[in-house]
């Protein structure tokens, strides 16, 4: 297992295109992005979470992957409570720190609604090979093959350059540099890293480049990238719950068009 | 055939250069000058010389990967079946030294499609290949297997299959085998040996050592570093008129073998001990349990003797010897200095502050770039001294002294990073002579060294081991086991029923 081979159990949403998860993730992002009321996101959430079962992901995989999501929301949220912009009864205060009903429902709205556009964001793309979706953009959406594929390489880069970093840190100790400073330690050793990942990169460019990549000839793809009525059927669900969520803020009288 | 799979290009290519000349952007010598020669199809050709005679220029060149204007000039003409090599992308296949860097994609199967896709085959065809491709290089793995999984060989038979299933009627070897242990050596050469069967492909290598390839090829072309061609013909009588020749300037001549340093034994007491590994476990990173080398090692590192530690790939030499280096913590057991070692700061070199270490273990690392922190040579070679907080003066007379001994000195203001692979090789070992530890810890020193570097750096170790210190080495290389190892330190793997890797056993053998 590794960067660009990650471990992906097999279940229904593996099989969908990636560029079908893209495009939904895309749709409800956005959607959710137009307002910042608490029901618009709180609806979207609550059916998210039914969808969650049918994502094949393992509660612990589950907890893992969005782990970062449960830290930042609430964050989000309190910071909001505590600092957000005042409006209504005024429910607590301390110095220039104070709670009202406004800010109260703006940090609860927030964090909602981070949550809401995060989990299946981060649930998409745990089911995805970086490879399949490689294929995805190249061939469903078209995208410059070197730009796609030269990412996908770099991305398994990533792997080599982990025990790169690992070896100049023990090369740094066995220099008798490695008692200064942390942080001046760590500029050091990055700016190295930079130095190898460079080198690295050329190298394999001039690998990638020996064998055709770049030329003038059309490309094949060996791996076919289909993109059916599944794919289809995912997008139109990102668009029904995006549709669901805003119509029902809407009836309720909490819309906030942020752009209005 | 069963050799070549139906990979056989329609026709070999033919190369012909007329007084070509190759001068990289920025440098004042051209890196090949006024080459003149003509390789028929099917031919294969073993291209040898000198460090800095240009070889790898010439290659890149035949590859058509060595860019346009701005990368350098070109004067003259090289061509591959009359065409610039660039317009010829897919009559070439072009295999590199380093295996880490040139695998394009994580799975198996779609590295070796990579080529095909460029270059427009059909995706049923491109399967087909990518099955013969892998047949041919002897790759019996499933298609989606990872492709960071595998070993240093098996990458290059990865890429070997890569440029195969491009149907090249020109194959570019680039010393495909020069970083890889014995058995990945022979897994490559042999893999060529059959993916080539049929003689109809042209071939062109570069290799120091010329046993490797020499069975295998029926032309050498030898280029002189000053210009031009040195030698060109048959192997057998170019290899004999030539093999002084090319022995001086580093290249590996069977029936030459390279001169022995003296060693004078008996300079040190029983008991001499510097460091003792007792019930030893080994492994990197957080979770022992994943990633555990080795168990229950035993043994003695003793003053003025050179320690070797060999043993297969994966077995975890290299983290018992960066265990051995203070670098790494034991996992289980211990790893205690002696006072002889120590001089007072405790047992464990692990916990020893990075200064510390420097008076007393110095490590020479596999890759000579992770080792280096300054711009220039001077620069680099001052580091440690000044870290003792030696005067200016002296730190000086240090780095001056190795310079010199090493062959550093016409290079004093050159970036590390710049220097050919010999030269980055005596800088790592100088690097860490600055400080004069009693223990030298080396992992590979004399991997892909040619045979003039090898010399010197066996020569080098000799003279610190008749002066006291200690050398522990990781190595693969048979001849540097036997020209200086007092102990071998076989580590042997232990692999459960179903061959998976358990950890490793120590077997010290007294030489």
């Amino acid at each position: 297992m590794s960067v660009v081979t990650p471990f992906i159990a097999a279940s229904p949403i593996a099989r969908i295109n990636p560029v079908a998860k893209l495009l939904a993730a895309v749709t409800l992002s956005v959607a959710l992005l137009l307002s910042i009321d608490w029901i618009s996101a709180a609806v979207a959430l609550g059916i998210e979470a039914l969808l969650l079962f049918w994502a094949g992901l393992s509660p612990r995989m589950l907890a893992l992957r969005t782990a970062p999501l449960w830290v930042a929301a609430p964050l989000a949220g309190l910071t909001t409570v505590l600092y957000g912009r005042d409006s209504g009864a005024t429910l607590w205060q301390f110095g220039f720190v104070s709670v009202t009903e406004g800010s109260l429902t703006l940090g609860v709205a927030i964090a909602l609604r981070i949550l809401a556009i995060g989990l299946p964001g981060i649930v998409l793309f745990a089911t995805t090979d970086p490879t399949d979706l490689a294929d995805g953009l190249g061939q469903v959406l078209r995208l410059p093959a070197r730009f796609v594929l030269g990412g996908l390489a770099a991305l398994r880069l990533v792997g080599v350059l982990i025990d790169d970093w690992r070896q100049l840190a023990y090369a740094r100790r066995a220099r008798g540099v490695g008692d200064r400073g942390r942080v001046r330690r760590f500029g050091g050793q990055a700016f190295a890293l930079l130095v190898i990942a460079v080198r690295r990169g050329s190298k394999l460019a001039t690998a990638m480049e020996a064998k055709g990549f770049g030329s003038d000839i059309p490309r094949t793809w060996a791996r076919p990238s289909p993109f059916g009525a599944r794919e289809v059927v995912l997008i139109g669900i990102g668009v029904a719950v995006a549709a669901i969520a805003i119509s029902v803020a809407v009836a309720l009288g909490s819309w906030e068009f942020v752009l209005a | 055939m069963a050799g070549t799979n139906g990979l056989a290009p329609a026709a070999g290519a033919r190369v012909s250069a007329r007084g070509w000349s190759w001068r990289h952007a920025g440098r004042l010598r051209p890196a090949v000058s006024e080459l003149s020669f003509d390789i028929a199809p099917g031919e294969r050709v073993l291209l040898l010389g000198a460090s800095g005679a240009g070889k790898s220029t010439l290659l890149s060149g035949l590859a058509g990967v060595l860019g346009g204007d701005e990368e350098g000039d070109q004067t003259g003409e090289l061509l591959v079946d009359g065409r610039h090599p660039a317009e010829a992308r897919g009559r070439i296949g072009f295999v590199l030294q380093d295996p880490d860097s040139q695998v394009v994609l994580a799975r198996v199967g779609d590295d070796v499609a990579f080529g095909c896709e460029n270059l427009g085959v059909p995706r049923e065809e491109t399967w087909r290949r990518v099955g013969s491709a892998l047949a041919a290089v002897g790759l019996d793995l499933p298609l989606d297997h990872p492709s960071s999984s595998l070993s240093g060989g098996q990458k290059q038979r990865l890429a070997l299959a890569g440029a195969l299933a491009m149907k090249p009627g020109l194959l570019l070897l680039d010393e495909p085998t020069a970083n890889l242990d014995p058995q990945g050596v022979e897994e490559v050469r042999d893999a060529v040996a059959r993916a080539l069967s049929d003689w109809t492909t042209t071939l062109v290598v570069i290799e120091h050592r010329v046993s490797v390839w020499r069975d295998l090829v029926n032309r050498v072309i030898i280029l002189d570093a000053a210009g031009g061609v040195l030698a060109d013909g048959d192997p057998e009588r170019v290899l004999k008129v030539e093999a002084v020749r090319l022995a001086a300037v580093g290249v590996w001549v069977p029936g030459i073998p390279p001169a022995l340093p003296e060693r004078r034994p008996g300079t040190t007491r029983a008991g001499d001990a510097l460091l003792m590994a007792h019930d030893l476990g080994i492994g990197r990173g957080r979770k022992p349990r994943e990633t555990e080398a080795g168990a229950g090692i035993e043994l003695s590192v003793d003053a003025g003797l050179a320690t070797a530690i060999t043993g297969v790939n994966g077995a975890g030499k290299s983290t018992l010897a960066l265990t051995l280096a203070g670098l790494l913590p034991p996992i289980s057991g211990s790893v205690d200095a002696t006072e002889l070692l120590a001089a007072g700061i405790g047992a464990h070199p692990h916990a020893w502050k990075s200064r510390h270490l420097l008076t007393r273990i110095g490590t020479v690392f596999q890759n000579p770039e992770h080792q280096f922190l300054a711009g220039t040579v001077r620069a680099e070679l001052a580091i440690g001294p000044r870290a003792l907080g030696l005067r200016q003066r002296d730190i000086d007379e240090r780095v001056d002294e190795l310079l010199h001994r090493l062959r550093l000195d016409t290079l004093a203001g050159a970036n590390p990073f710049t220097l050919s692979g010999g030269e980055k090789r005596r800088l790592s070992v100088a690097t860490v002579l600055a400080t004069a530890p009693r223990l030298l810890v080396l992992d590979e020193p004399t991997f892909g060294q040619d045979s003039r570097t090898w010399q010197e750096l066996v020569a080098l170790l000799a003279e610190l081991l008749n002066d006291g210190s200690s050398v522990v080495a990781v190595t693969h290389d048979a001849d540097f086991v036997d020209a200086l190892a007092d102990v071998e330190v076989r580590l042997e793997p232990r692999l459960s029923a179903g061959a998976a890797f358990l950890g490793a056993d120590a077997v010290v053998m007294a030489r």
